[in-house]
């Protein structure tokens, strides 16, 4: 009879983990004695630190130069002169527009060809398997491609014009395999014992998925949600064509309007002493992803305790 | 030397930089080789294994006998220095083989040349069978492929696979069955020459007839190799073992009971626990 | 089979949610091709390779359409960020999962993680105002193939990176295990055991980062020049295939935009050729 204080973690060979981190331990064996040895060493060190160092000065030169943007008019005034001066305020509302409307179109559609994936069909169904390489195809394929299909179909064949909507819905289509597959792992999480249950107790399918599965599965929706908005957020070359470039506040959906990154681009490379505020977009753009960031870890991390103390 | 001698050689080829295999007297003439005083682990506060002192003689089979967490997988690893491997793992005692200090010894790659270890679920290389023997051999400086190939069909032979795999040597290992995938692992093992095997339960995810196979390969190691098997069936541990030591967890750590010759535990055991448990009334 | 009225109007919602989802890629093929074919019927394919430059503005009678130069930009610039970027995003792996110690494995996978997340025109405008200026010092114009090759490396070294992590945590620990008991060192169970096992995972961490570098735009629309030439050196100007839909897209009109949808359709062939290799590596790894 086990011990109910002892560990009962172990690998698949029996060795004892409790206590054992996922990372792999080497122990007394893993002295540097031999030339293969120590240069691989050196090699993943070097690769380290110039990795971080990298990354130090992109994010240290966004900073430094960024900085001296930020201020308060900055966030609210409109740009003058081309965008050498003032603010990014319609920018700012632009990119907050074109994201709404991305998640209003994506999320539907998204959560609803998730559960279809993960609880109606079985994995080796032919729909299934169609969808799932469609979705495969659809995470590769270029954003600038993404820029003529929207081009071609919202703008032209839907007669929207260049225009947020345009914009909002292309960038619907480009968020919607990141969604799927989140959303679908949150939903494969969810115990199966939850759905057995509802089922022995005569609760039909809708209703277990609607207030059961669905409601347990909202942390994965979350995580899929805001990496979506991240990969968004990012997102140029498909927009350029698709919402525009004008940078004026946007009255409604069907006004053309600029979002964050396209203001960046148009300030560095076709506006002359435009970096200094490309920096300062540049600047806020990261500030949104970094907040975006903490929010995936954060709702990662309690979703992971909390399938671990359910499990 | 052994007297009952099989075909296959003690001394590895001329040339070769593993030592030859010294063999202890059969197991009528008892030799301690192991000596274990005093050892317990703890894994960060947790006491695992409490105060276990043990001698185990060359060239026998000894069986660590017990229910499951008491702390034998944890001895075992305490004798080729795998705990090294758990982090906050901290332990306690002194273990000698032969002259060698376990715990003190800078030279670990030595030590686990030295001290072979069979894991419960038989884990190859995800490489092919030749070179899950080669690889380790040539990490541990035989340089001549020669050599290496002659070793390598030498332990296949001592592990009775060398028949079933010589047309397919560089197969993947992971096609073999679970039978042959523990007893390539045996051989890659006993390759490197180790005077002593540690083999963690190593029959139980086997099926009976290769369970036996690997028993009786066991067996046949008698006298050659100084073997500790940890292992759950009574019955297998009453054909194969010279000597027993059985654990029991009661709070928390776990502790050695009883020990002494196989027949003696098996037959006529003096602790109650060990009375119970070897009767299959507890555990 | 369906115990109630509503979960029939459920599966069928569902199933149109499938639906709709898949129809989204066929779409952009379709559009793709409307808008490129008629110009590929008017102009001809051997006219794509064979015209003497890339001047679609003058219609499908006067004007040269010869994507080539363009084709070997993208290959080049693709194939030396691969280079540069697979050792070094392998490496990174290695790094955090075997030598750092945990703390440091921690914070350097995070720091990869943010990598991934910088968006490529940051990329790109630290490209133009650090880079290229370094360049030009020493060896002008600047904005180049080396530019280009050097930003795009950066870009899919956490790609490579992340998914080779993800290959390496999912060796079964058991390998290392067995590895220790042999006395086998480190750097030779990084090398014999670690990487030929996850072999699989490894290219499809390649296969992944290519495809990135492939269809990345801005950030190489920044610093490449967008000179339409077959280079001679690193530090000639060049145009990508995804430059020049961005740069001409604007103004295209009839058969020039049709010429770009072209560009379009050649990246979408490249990209579902990757998918492929990709996918069949994934399934041959899982039966190993």
């Amino acid at each position: 009879m086990p011990d109910s204080n002892s560990p009962e973690a172990r690998s698949k060979d029996g060795l004892d983990l409790s206590g054992l981190s996922a990372r792999p331990q080497f122990g007394a064996a893993s002295a540097l004695t031999t030339i293969p040895g120590l240069l691989l060493a050196t090699a993943v060190w070097s690769v380290a630190a110039i990795v971080s160092g990298l990354f130090l000065w992109i994010i240290a030169d966004i900073v430094v130069q960024g900085l001296p943007s930020l201020s308060w008019t900055f966030l609210t005034e409109s740009p003058r002169n081309a965008g050498r001066e003032g603010g990014i305020a319609p920018i700012i509302v632009s990119t907050l527009l074109v994201l709404g409307v991305a998640i209003v179109a994506a999320v539907p559609l998204g959560v609803g060809t998730a559960v279809l994936l993960a609880e109606v069909t079985q994995t080796e169904n032919w729909f299934a398997r169609l969808v799932r390489r469609s979705l495969d195809v659809l995470a590769g394929v270029p954003s600038i491609v993404f820029g003529l299909f929207g081009n071609a179909f919202f703008c032209i064949t839907l007669g929207l014009g260049f225009s947020i909507l345009s914009g909002g819905l292309t960038l619907a289509c480009m968020v919607l395999p990141i969604l799927i597959r989140a959303t679908e792992e949150g939903i494969r999480a969810v115990p199966r014992e939850y759905r057995s249950g509802a089922a022995a107790l005569g609760i039909s399918r809708t209703m277990t998925l609607w207030r059961l599965v669905l409601p347990a599965a909202v942390p994965g929706i979350v995580v899929g949600l805001v990496l979506g908005i991240g990969r968004a957020l990012a997102e140029t070359a498909a927009l350029i064509f698709t919402s525009g470039y004008v940078d004026r506040m946007p009255g409604s959906l069907f006004d053309s309007g600029r979002v964050l990154s396209v203001h960046i681009f148009d300030l560095s490379m076709n506006v002359a002493g435009g970096d200094q505020q490309a920096y300062g977009a540049a600047l806020i753009l990261i500030l949104m992803l970094l907040v975006i960031n903490i929010i995936v870890s954060y709702v990662g991390q309690r979703y992971l305790r909390h399938t671990a103390s359910t499990s | 030397m052994n007297a009952e001698k099989s075909e296959v050689p003690d001394e590895p080829e001329a040339g070769a930089t593993l030592g030859p295999v010294e063999a202890g007297p059969p197991c009528c003439v008892p030799q301690p080789w192991i000596d274990v005083q005093d050892l317990a682990v703890y894994y960060g506060s947790k006491q695992v294994l409490a105060g276990v002192s043990l001698t185990i003689h060359r060239g026998c089979v000894t069986a660590l006998i017990g229910p499951s967490g008491c702390g034998k997988t944890t001895f075992l690893s305490s004798l080729n220095r795998l705990t090294d491997l758990i982090p906050g793992c901290r332990v306690a005692g002194r273990i000698t083989i032969g002259s060698l200090d376990v715990r003190a010894t800078k030279d670990v790659t030595s030590l686990r040349r030295n001290v072979g270890m069979i894991f419960q679920k038989p884990n190859p290389f995800p490489l092919s069978i030749r070179k899950n023997i080669e690889m380790p051999l040539k990490e541990h400086g035989v340089r001549s492929r020669q050599e290496r190939t002659a070793i390598v069909e030498t332990v296949l032979r001592e592990v009775g696979l060398w028949e079933e795999v010589k047309d397919r040597l560089d197969a993947s290992a992971l096609s073999l069955s679970g039978g042959q995938q523990q007893r390539l692992c045996i051989a890659r093992a006993i390759a490197l020459r180790p005077e002593v095997l540690l083999l963690d339960e190593p029959c139980s995810a086997l099926d009976p007839i290769a369970s036996r196979v690997v028993e009786e390969l066991l067996t046949s190691f008698r006298g050659r190799y100084t073997i500790v098997v940890v292992t759950h069936n009574l019955q297998q541990a009453r054909r194969i073992a010279d000597y027993a030591a059985f654990f029991w967890a009661a709070g928390g750590a776990g502790s050695l009971i009883e020990h002494g010759s196989g027949q003696r535990i098996f037959d006529a055991p003096e602790q109650p626990l060990t009375i119970a448990y070897v009767n299959g009334k507890a555990g | 089979m369906f115990p109630s009225r509503r979960d029939f109007l459920l599966t069928w919602g569902l199933r149109g949610c499938g639906v709709l989802t898949a129809s989204v890629v066929l779409m952009i093929l379709g559009f793709l091709l409307r808008e490129s074919l008629p110009t590929i019927s008017r102009v001809g394919i051997d006219r794509f390779l064979g015209d003497a430059t890339w001047h679609p503005s003058s219609g499908a009678e006067g004007g040269q359409f010869n994507l080539v130069p363009m084709i070997v930009a993208t290959l080049l610039t693709t194939a030396g960020a691969v280079l540069v970027a697979a050792p070094v995003g392998i490496a990174a792996a290695i790094f955090s999962h075997y030598y750092a110690p945990r703390w440091l494995g921690v914070v350097f996978a995070k720091i990869i993680e943010l990598l991934a997340g910088i968006p490529s025109v940051v990329y790109g405008l630290w490209g133009l105002t650090v880079l290229v200026p370094l360049i030009a010092q020493w060896q002008p114009p600047g904005p180049s193939l080396l530019a280009a090759v050097i930003v795009l490396s950066m870009m899919i070294v956490p790609t490579i990176g992340l998914f080779a992590s993800a290959a390496f945590q999912s060796l079964p620990i058991e390998h290392l295990h067995a590895a220790a008991a042999l006395g086998l060192s480190r750097p030779r169970f990084i090398l014999s055991v670690a990487l030929p096992a996850s072999r699989s995972g490894l290219f499809t961490a390649i296969i992944l980062g290519t495809g990135r570098a492939i269809g990345e735009t801005m950030a190489v629309l920044m610093v490449a020049g967008n000179v339409v030439q077959t280079p001679d050196s690193l530090f000639q100007p060049v145009r990508t295939i995804t430059a020049n839909i961005a740069l001409e897209m604007a103004y295209a009109m009839g058969d020039h935009r049709g010429a770009l949808f072209v560009c379009g359709l050649l990246l979408m062939g490249m990209v579902i050729v990757l998918v492929a290799a990709a996918d069949r590596l994934g399934r041959g790894g899982a039966r190993a």
